[in-house]
């Protein structure tokens, strides 16, 4: 591998600890008596409010509909999430240093599958958050159900929910394509040496 | 103006008050507005005003706050009147804000709102206003809208000429309009010359902790001291006040205190009198007052006892303070923004005399006085004076100043508003208002950078401005443009009690700063409940403590049972919810209190003493959430020999 792949690979890795510092996901909630804005955030270890109090707010709402107190201490996938990206982190380092395409591979299908579950749990969260309603909530309408959307909007009552990723996702996003990038770049310069 | 008799001059003045009305009414029926007024003061709906206005809520005792240039009313802050819509005064948090020495008073009169300042220019923290009855300072913090603290100013009667600060609040200055025996005592009324004295009272914000505190007094002569600014600029040591019944009438003053041609406005030498305090020349008096202010950690009001002032007396400290002799009763003195001129608002005069401060420096150094009273040296008239306003409309009382050199005066008998030049002292413009124009404010108009932009006319008569509501009419304010050499009305709009003065500031100053809601992490009200979890009921002897919650849609908790008739019951509500524009309200049929408006995160308290057998129904009077008529609960009420256990709970 040349080294310019070998940077890549590395940078790759070490953005990667970006996303300690930023949320993975939004989800915006838009309604008339919230003109200043309501929302979560979601992070690596922790599910936050926009601002401060936002998600006691948003949980104080999910009553009248008997929706689930949001805990982000009851979600086990927020103490599991650190140690995964800390181990794509080195395991990306230590192929910077192998300088292995087959462990680049393998990486980057890991990491694929991993972002998938992800995906997947993240879906299964919302539509249980979304369906399982406590039949003594105040307000019953027959047939809504509340699954905030994956990506994109959806109107809930008179809340139109907007799920977007955020900038950890992107950077996520963009080191998988780094990683790819980089075995591009690698193939290329060997053929150029043949 | 001494030979004209006493009939004379009071037939002459009722007739020109009489044309005056006349005048300005048929004027009214004839104003057409024309051209873009509309769009002036049009605020579209959801955007803001670009300034806020404070009156003083006059006999209401109260603040009132709007937008300019809507004019529309945002809120009226509870101050020194008790406020059953929010609870104020009545509830156990706020009680104490209105003791006093006389016992706790829910009313007072206050006239003059005054923002705080740094570098002569507000700095949008605070506003202070008086108490004029029962002399009292308050301050109103501008993070919350709410007032405080209070303090009580003993040695004073009908505190007037208040609160006035100084260029970076170092004081907040009051003075006596009413001259009473000091220390009070039992004495005939027409031994007034003999025993009646004034004081001016400077009340100290402490920088850090930001509470006032009475710093010292000096008595002065007995007259009425009536209204005060302090110096800037080049005058930044010195406040002003003006002074009339120097005649030291103590009945009919409406005759008996318009004799003299001149009557004066008091220069005080502040950092001088600073000195003299350090120095030890102060005496000190046995005087009670109370000071009750928020306490920062439970936001509980509390009321402090003070024992003791120190008085300072002029005759004891030259150089302190001097006379400057001003034609005709003055009532207003105003400051330029450069701190050089002093413009007084002789109320009877012809002219508006401007003194110089420059001249009365050099008068002072070159000690041209034309006599003295109680030590207090009076400075000669033509060596202070730099010039008269001529025609400056019948009975000028306020002044108050643009960016661009102008200055502008209110005229009460001629129901108008007079504009002048500095330093020409020419009248170049004049509108009429309606009706008896009192003050006038300008944004930043008695401060180092007035704003400029508007006047506001307030108003004392209203009679045919609006649709009429009885005998009892609104009282009135007026928006004018004074951005062209025209001054342009652009609207009148109704205000919550008389507004004596007012003043306004750029929205920007103050709405950054303005507080959402209080972190209930913070609450450190003794019978706060951080939780639902932690609400209870506890009885101590026949005392039976509620802590109480609050959340949309439930109070917690919402069945009672075990009170018992002869039982003081108190009633601790927090309201839990931490987002913005949440209030609970609380109300028990049968309270003899107000009811209570909790802010969220915040603890208030309200004793209810049942004197009936029954379930009493409470629920939330602030409709806070589509199931807002579901927060409800009831409370058992068992005769006094009863066996009902204590009993409380929710959801069962």
């Amino acid at each position: 591998m040349n080294t310019k792949s070998r940077i890549m690979v590395a940078v790759a890795a070490l953005m990667l600890i970006l996303t300690f510092f930023f949320p993975l996901w939004t989800i915006d909630l838009n309604a008339p008596q919230y003109p200043e804005g309501l929302g979560i955030r979601i992070w690596l270890d922790q599910i936050s409010g926009m601002k401060p109090n936002d998600l006691q707010s948003i949980n104080g709402l999910n009553h009248y509909i008997g929706m689930k107190v949001i805990d982000p201490e009851s979600i086990p996938e927020l103490k599991i999430m650190p140690y995964i990206i800390v181990f794509m982190i080195v395991f990306g380092l230590l192929n910077a240093y192998m300088k292995n395409r087959k462990l680049i591979y393998i990486w980057l299908i890991l990491f694929i599958i991993l972002g998938v579950i992800g995906m997947y749990d993240f879906y299964m969260w919302e539509y249980d958050y979304g369906h399982q309603l406590n039949p003594d909530a105040p307000i019953k309408v027959p047939g809504m159900t509340y699954q905030p959307p994956l990506i994109g909007s959806k109107q809930l009552l008179n809340i139109s929910a907007v799920s977007l990723p955020s900038t950890a996702a992107i950077v996520i996003f963009i080191s998988i394509f780094l990683n790819i990038a980089a075995l591009y770049v690698d193939t290329k310069g060997k053929k150029h040496e043949n | 103006m001494k030979n004209i008799s006493r009939k004379t001059l009071l037939s002459a003045f009722g007739i020109l008050f009489l044309i005056a009305l006349t005048y300005a009414g048929c004027n009214q029926s004839k104003t057409s507005l024309s051209g873009n007024e509309a769009e002036q003061v049009y605020v579209a709906p959801g955007t803001y005003d670009e300034f806020y206005l404070f009156t003083s809520g006059g006999f209401s005792g109260q603040m009132g706050v709007y937008g300019l240039p809507s004019g529309r009313h945002f809120k009226t802050i509870s101050v020194f009147a008790q406020n059953p819509e929010t609870g104020y005064g009545y509830s156990e948090e706020t009680k104490a804000m209105l003791n006093t020495t006389y016992g706790f008073i829910p009313w007072d009169d206050s006239h003059h709102p005054e923002f705080s300042m740094t570098d002569g220019v507000p700095d949008g923290r605070f506003i202070f206003i008086n108490g004029n009855n029962t002399p009292r300072v308050a301050k109103i913090d501008l993070k919350e809208f709410e007032t405080t603290e209070i303090i009580e100013i003993p040695n004073s009667a009908g505190n007037h000429a208040s609160p006035f600060v100084t260029e970076n609040t170092e004081y907040i200055i009051a003075s006596t309009r009413f001259s009473i025996p000091i220390p009070q005592s039992d004495v005939s009324i027409s031994s007034y010359k003999e025993n009646f004295k004034g004081t001016i009272s400077f009340i100290k914000l402490d920088p850090k902790t930001e509470k006032m505190n009475l710093e010292f007094q000096i008595i002065v002569p007995g007259f009425n001291y009536d209204l005060a600014h302090a110096g800037k600029g080049p005058s930044h040591d010195w406040a002003f006040f003006t002074s009339y019944n120097s005649e030291q009438a103590n009945s009919l003053l409406e005759i008996n205190a318009s004799k003299n041609d001149k009557d004066f406005v008091a220069a005080v030498n502040w950092k001088k009198a600073e000195q003299y305090l350090k120095e030890g020349k102060a005496k000190t008096y046995d005087a009670e007052y109370y000071r009750n202010y928020v306490d920062h950690k439970t936001q509980i009001a509390v009321s402090e006892k003070n024992n003791q002032v120190k008085v300072l007396d002029p005759k004891d400290c030259p150089g302190m303070m001097y006379y400057l002799p001003t034609p005709k009763s003055p009532h207003g003195v105003d400051v330029d923004p450069t701190g050089e001129y002093i413009v007084a608002g002789g109320k009877l005069a012809s002219v508006i005399p401007v003194h110089s401060f420059t001249k009365m420096m050099k008068a002072i150094e070159e000690k041209q006085f034309d006599g003295e009273i109680a030590g207090i040296p009076i400075l000669k008239y033509d060596a202070v004076v730099a010039g008269e306003v001529k025609d400056p409309g019948l009975g000028p009382l306020h002044t108050e100043f643009d960016d661009n050199g102008y200055a502008y005066t209110s005229a009460f008998i001629s129901s108008e508003i007079v504009k002048w030049k500095i330093g020409t002292w020419e009248v170049v413009d004049r509108i009429p208002t309606y009706y008896s124009i009192g003050h006038l404010c300008i944004p930043g108009g008695d401060s180092k950078k007035p704003y400029g932009k508007y006047v506001i006319a307030l108003n004392k008569i209203t009679k045919d401005r609006y649709l009429p509501t009885g005998p009892e009419l609104t009282q009135s304010a007026q928006l004018i443009d004074i951005t062209g050499e025209k001054m342009k009305l652009l609207l009148d709009f109704p205000t919550v009690g008389e507004p004596h003065y007012a003043q306004a500031i750029p929205s920007d100053l103050i709405m950054k700063n303005s507080v959402k809601f209080y972190k209930i992490e913070e609450n450190g009200n003794p019978y706060a409940v951080k939780g639902e979890k932690d609400s209870r009921v506890e009885r101590k002897g026949n005392e039976v403590h509620i802590y109480m919650s609050a959340m949309r849609s439930h109070f917690s908790p919402d069945n009672i049972e075990g009170v018992k008739v002869g039982d003081v019951v108190y009633f601790h509500v927090t309201n839990l919810e931490q987002d913005w524009d949440v209030p609970h309200g609380f109300a028990i049929k049968g309270m003899n209190n107000s009811e209570l408006l909790i802010m969220p995160g915040a603890t208030r308290t309200i004793k209810w003493e049942p004197k009936k057998v029954g379930v009493y129904p409470f629920y939330c009077s602030d409709f806070c959430s589509a199931l807002h008529q579901e927060m409800q609960g009831y409370v058992r009420v068992s005769p006094s020999n009863s066996n009902v256990p204590l009993a409380f709970s929710l959801g069962n």
